[in-house]
């Protein structure tokens, strides 16, 4: 009886990625019963907002010398208020704050999608073939890993030049080595379970194997650390800001922002308070995220 | 036992609750317990049923989250319930201790036995080191663990699990307590070395006057430890007594179910099948009203036994103190049951699929010490298998079967392809596949040789749904092409397995142990295989759980007319469903033959160890015991002659040490691999005797 009813109510499946980005959401309104998350995922989602509709909220243009050393709350001749106040050139703190974390927002996921898409593909094949491939790319990890981190970047910009494109390119080379090590540690104890063996006997590819079969049961771990390393690739744009290593002016960048306006820090503190503050409240929105994730993933 | 002595426990209608976040689960409901001094407990049950709670639950060690909700735990005269932290620690581990399962888990793997053996007397009692120390030794003795002071010196690596188990009962005997907890001390260790702690634990009473209780899911273990034993299903105690009255007449239709689970030396697989309890556990929330057991039990009354929860109450004309919480009980003739469903017509044997003949498999370990650069010596060798011959024909089940470490599980591997073998060949179908690795196989080939996983965790990919796992195996061994017809094939298979046709949207953690495993028979079968390896598919799960699972495979193999290579430890289940048993040993085979030439004399010395060593739930039918010395040596390094020579009870001298000994072969296809002559080997008596005039086996 139990048979008959449900067979005739088990359909094929309607094959379909809206399913699957259902249950994407689902699985991230777990988040809630996670305080920290929540306050994580608040102060990111602030900050795609601000990056999203950039052009409404900021009032004047980034680039535009209109009053130099204004403070805070000043009101420009043209009505509107300087809420931050304006740089030594003459440049709204606030607009130049909104416009940039476009900047920050649009290159830090490039520049962790890129070193995640390459570092898993290492780790995987580091991990799951193992011997000579292993050694090899190992090595090679450990060579990179075995720089300065900042070294490496000054390096590869100065090779390669300054440029958006090119600071994701050096952040990919820096850091895609770390997440092979955690891609390959975790492969290495996915690789040995029965479903790997059970693909193997069934004549699986090994590219079928470690894309199908391993890589999403490492996935837990591996979000978590991209959340943490989002916000690692934000300082890093920063401090490539910071030393001149950045966006090429005068495009609005936090770090090149914080910069130009170091040597008055004393005297006109806004000038560097704020885009710190914006650089800080965003990684520690990400690695509060982080820990929201991790605080769920070992929950169930 | 003694009945004049005061108790050393008592639990009075004990209920002990988890609190969740999804609420409050009750995990022990209504559970009374009294320990005499001297005795021993069992108490068994399947997974969730609460077994492991009660013995938190005295050690009063339940953890953030559990509680005892009601009732009390008296421990001689004192309720424990009632104590403070800091007496429950002069408490825990001089009067009671507890051992538990894993002994390389309970053990510090950074501190030295004699520190971790000598801390128990120094924490408990002012004694100085010395005397600890001659007082550890003395327990190590006790113990029986050969040289106790090599021991003391060790680390617990350095140590096999059967020794490391030892010293764990040897820790929790130093402070001479009154009552000891085993929570499966045996699980996690291989059948002979069992035997030899099973051995050990049945003497502490005797030689120490120590309560114990046993906690186990294993019928016949308890039967050769206990005195008495608790059955417990879904938190409460369905049935109580001693070993002699509950054994011989189980009167609760739960315990009943659980003996019908269990392959015993009576069940045959085509006369008289195995009866698998229908239904699954229910979750402590789900527990129905009434009878607990209401939703499995063939013998429910509607109106009575969904009532209120009942009581435990005697049982009339047995014992006095065997007790069954069961409304019905007297109206249950159990032994005009029928045994099994049905009676099914043996299988015919059809001709010969596999051949393996003269298989080797070495690994090879790189040495790279000075001593190996000086000597030359640089590769060593592990020699997994040796000399592997046997065949098997359509149809057929051939069980492998061997303690861990003997090679059968890299024999599996070598003919899924997994590993190619280094000598020899392994002939499917007439064709040589030992050295083809299966990326190089064609997908017939890959699909008539498959393969059903151990453990039922891991067998199942996690990250995706049953239906798009077993459609994969289909589209990728050809079987369909066409979406639809995958989809219809995958309800088929769901059918086959007897799971609800759903549980194709389902994701593996939303299946149980049972489950999971037919998911894993249905993927093996997609393809109409011709042979497909069981390496140990029921020995993670529940009694009542593997019953239905084995009988499951039986059925699928009986329809597909498929041959069943049966790799496993356990000779019970073995010898009820094989029909050809080939026994390894440290890579070698030393017997293959017929289950029956098997199971009788001739036995080659260590098959009749392993019979010994395997508990039988059945207090008529007698065993001869034989306890097997020491452990598996190395296959790294082998000894030179019989492999079995270090721990052979029948060692004739010189010639086992120095001589491999020659295949004997005794009748056709059964071959003994030993130095003692076939007649001397004919003489010795069973080791198992079933009594021919039981008026309950007569019944069964």
């Amino acid at each position: 009886m139990a048979t008959t009813t449900t067979q005739s109510t088990t359909q094929m499946p309607s094959a379909g990625y809206g399913a699957a980005l259902w249950r994407g959401i689902k699985s991230f309104a777990l988040l809630r019963e996670s305080w920290v998350g929540m306050i994580g995922a608040f102060l990111v989602l602030f900050w795609v907002l601000v990056a999203l509709f950039a052009p409404l909220i900021a009032q004047f243009d980034p680039n535009a010398a209109i009053q130099p050393f204004a403070k805070p709350g000043a009101v420009a001749a043209s009505g509107h208020t300087f809420w931050l106040g304006t740089d030594h050139m003459g440049r709204d703190i606030l607009s130049r704050i909104v416009w940039g974390s476009r900047t920050v927002l649009f290159y830090a996921p490039i520049a962790t999608v890129c070193a995640y898409t390459v570092g898993i593909l290492m780790g995987l094949m580091a991990g799951y073939r193992g011997g000579l491939v292993d050694d090899i790319l190992s090595r090679i990890s450990d060579i990179i890993l075995s720089f300065p981190v900042l070294v490496l970047y000054i390096i590869v910009i100065a090779t390669i030049g300054a440029s958006g494109f090119n600071i994701v390119i050096a952040i990919t080379f820096a850091s895609s080595p770390g997440i092979m090590r955690i891609v390959r540690g975790l492969v290495l104890d996915l690789r040995n379970r029965d479903y790997v063996a059970a693909a193997q006997t069934r004549g699986e590819s090994d590219w079928r194997i470690m894309l199908f079969e391993i890589l999403p049961n490492a996935r837990g771990p591996l979000i978590v650390d991209a959340c943490l390393r989002l916000g690692y690739v934000i300082i890093t744009i920063g401090v490539l800001g910071f030393l001149g290593l950045g966006l090429p002016p005068p495009d609005p960048d936090w770090g090149g922002m914080v910069n130009e306006t170091r040597q008055m820090a004393m005297v006109f503190p806004h000038m560097t308070l704020f885009p710190c503050i914006a650089i800080s409240s965003l990684i520690l929105g990400f690695n509060l995220l982080a820990d929201g994730l991790r605080e769920i993933s070992l929950r169930d | 036992m003694n009945d004049k002595q005061e108790p050393v426990l008592i639990c009075k209608d004990l209920c002990i609750s988890y609190y969740t976040r999804a609420g409050e689960i009750p995990a022990v409901v209504d559970f009374s317990l009294t320990v005499k001094p001297g005795e021993t407990i069992g108490i068994v049950g399947e997974s969730g049923c609460g077994k492991s709670t009660v013995a938190m639950a005295i050690m009063q060690y339940m953890g953030a989250n559990g509680g005892i909700k009601s009732g009390s735990i008296m421990f001689k005269g004192r309720d424990l319930t009632t104590f403070s932290e800091d007496e429950l620690r002069s408490i825990r581990g001089a009067e009671i201790s507890m051992i538990y399962q894993e002994p390389f888990a309970s053990l510090n793997p950074s501190l030295k036995i004699s520190t971790q053996l000598m801390e128990v007397p120094l924490a408990h009692e002012t004694i100085s080191r010395d005397e600890a120390r001659e007082r550890s030794l003395q327990m190590l003795t006790d113990v029986k663990l050969p040289d106790p002071e090599r021991v003391m010196n060790s680390y617990p690596h350095q140590l096999s699990g059967g020794q490391q188990q030892r010293v764990v009962i040897a820790m929790g005997l130093l402070s001479n307590p009154s009552l000891l907890l085993l929570d499966e001390p045996t699980t996690a260790l291989d059948v002979t070395v069992e035997a030899g702690i099973v051995n050990l634990i049945s003497d502490i009473s005797n030689k120490f006057g120590t309560s114990q209780i046993y906690i186990s899911h294993n019928l016949g273990l308890i039967l050769e430890t206990c005195d008495r034993v608790f059955v417990m299903y879904s938190g409460e105690v369905v049935e109580e007594g001693t070993i002699n009255s509950l054994f011989t007449w189980p009167k609760h239709p739960y315990t009943h179910g659980l003996f019908s689970c269990i392959p015993l030396p009576t069940a045959d697989k085509n006369a008289a099948p195995l009866k698998p309890i229908r239904g699954q556990l229910p979750l402590p929330f789900e527990r129905p009203s009434g009878c607990y057991f209401g939703p499995r039990c063939d013998h429910f009354k509607k109106g009575l036994c969904d009532q209120d929860h009942f009581r435990m109450e005697n049982v009339e004309g047995s014992a006095p103190d065997h007790r069954v919480r069961c409304l019905r009980y007297n109206d249950i003739d159990h032994t005009k049951e029928a045994s099994g469903e049905t009676v099914q017509e043996p299988l015919e044997i059809g001709k010969r699929v596999l051949n393996v003949d003269g298989m080797k498999k070495y690994y090879e370990v790189k040495d790279s010490s000075l001593m190996a650069l000086i000597t030359g010596k640089s590769v060593r060798h592990v020699k997994a298998n040796e000399e592997l011959n046997f065949t098997a024909h359509e149809s057929e089940t051939v069980a492998i079967v061997g303690e861990s470490g003997c090679g059968k599980s890299t024999f599996a591997k070598v003919l899924m392809g997994l590993e190619t073998g280094t000598e020899g060949e392994i002939r499917h179908l007439g064709k040589d596949i030992s050295d083809i690795e299966v990326r190089d196989r064609s997908t017939k080939q890959i699909r008539s040789l498959q393969m059903v996983f151990q453990n039922p965790f891991d067998t199942l990919n996690p990250s995706h749904s049953i239906g798009g796992q077993i459609s994969r195996v289909i589209k990728q061994f050809g079987v369909e092409s066409d979406k639809k017809k995958i989809f219809d094939r995958v309800m088929t298979l769901l059918d086959t397995v007897k799971l609800p046709r759903d549980f194709y949207f389902r994701k593996p953690r939303q299946l149980s142990g049972g489950q999971k495993q037919r998911i894993g028979i249905a993927r093996a079968f997609a393809g109409n295989p011709s042979i497909v390896i069981a390496d140990e598919p029921v020995s993670a799960l529940d009694v009542s759980v593997a019953a239905a699972v084995t009988e499951l495979l039986m059925d699928i193999q009986r329809e597909h007319k498929t041959t069943l290579l049966f790799i496993s430890h356990d000779l019970s289940v073995v010898r009820y469903l094989a029909d050809r048993i080939v026994v390894m040993y440290l890579g070698h085979i030393l017997e293959r033959g017929s289950t029956n030439e098997v199971f009788d004399p001739p036995y080659h010395p260590y098959t009749e160890a392993l019979l010994s060593a395997v508990p039988i739930a059945d207090p008529e039918i007698t065993k001869r015991k034989i306890v097997l010395e020491g452990d598996l040596p190395s296959a790294m390094k082998p000894p030179k002659g019989c492999p079995f020579c270090t721990r052979c009870h029948r060692k004739i001298g010189d010639i086992c040490d120095n001589e491999p000994p020659p295949d004997q072969i005794v009748r056709d296809r059964h071959v003994i691999k030993c130095h003692i002559p076939i007649e001397e080997l004919s003489k010795i008596a069973p080791v198992i005797t079933v009594p021919e005039t039981s008026e309950r086996i007569q019944a069964a």
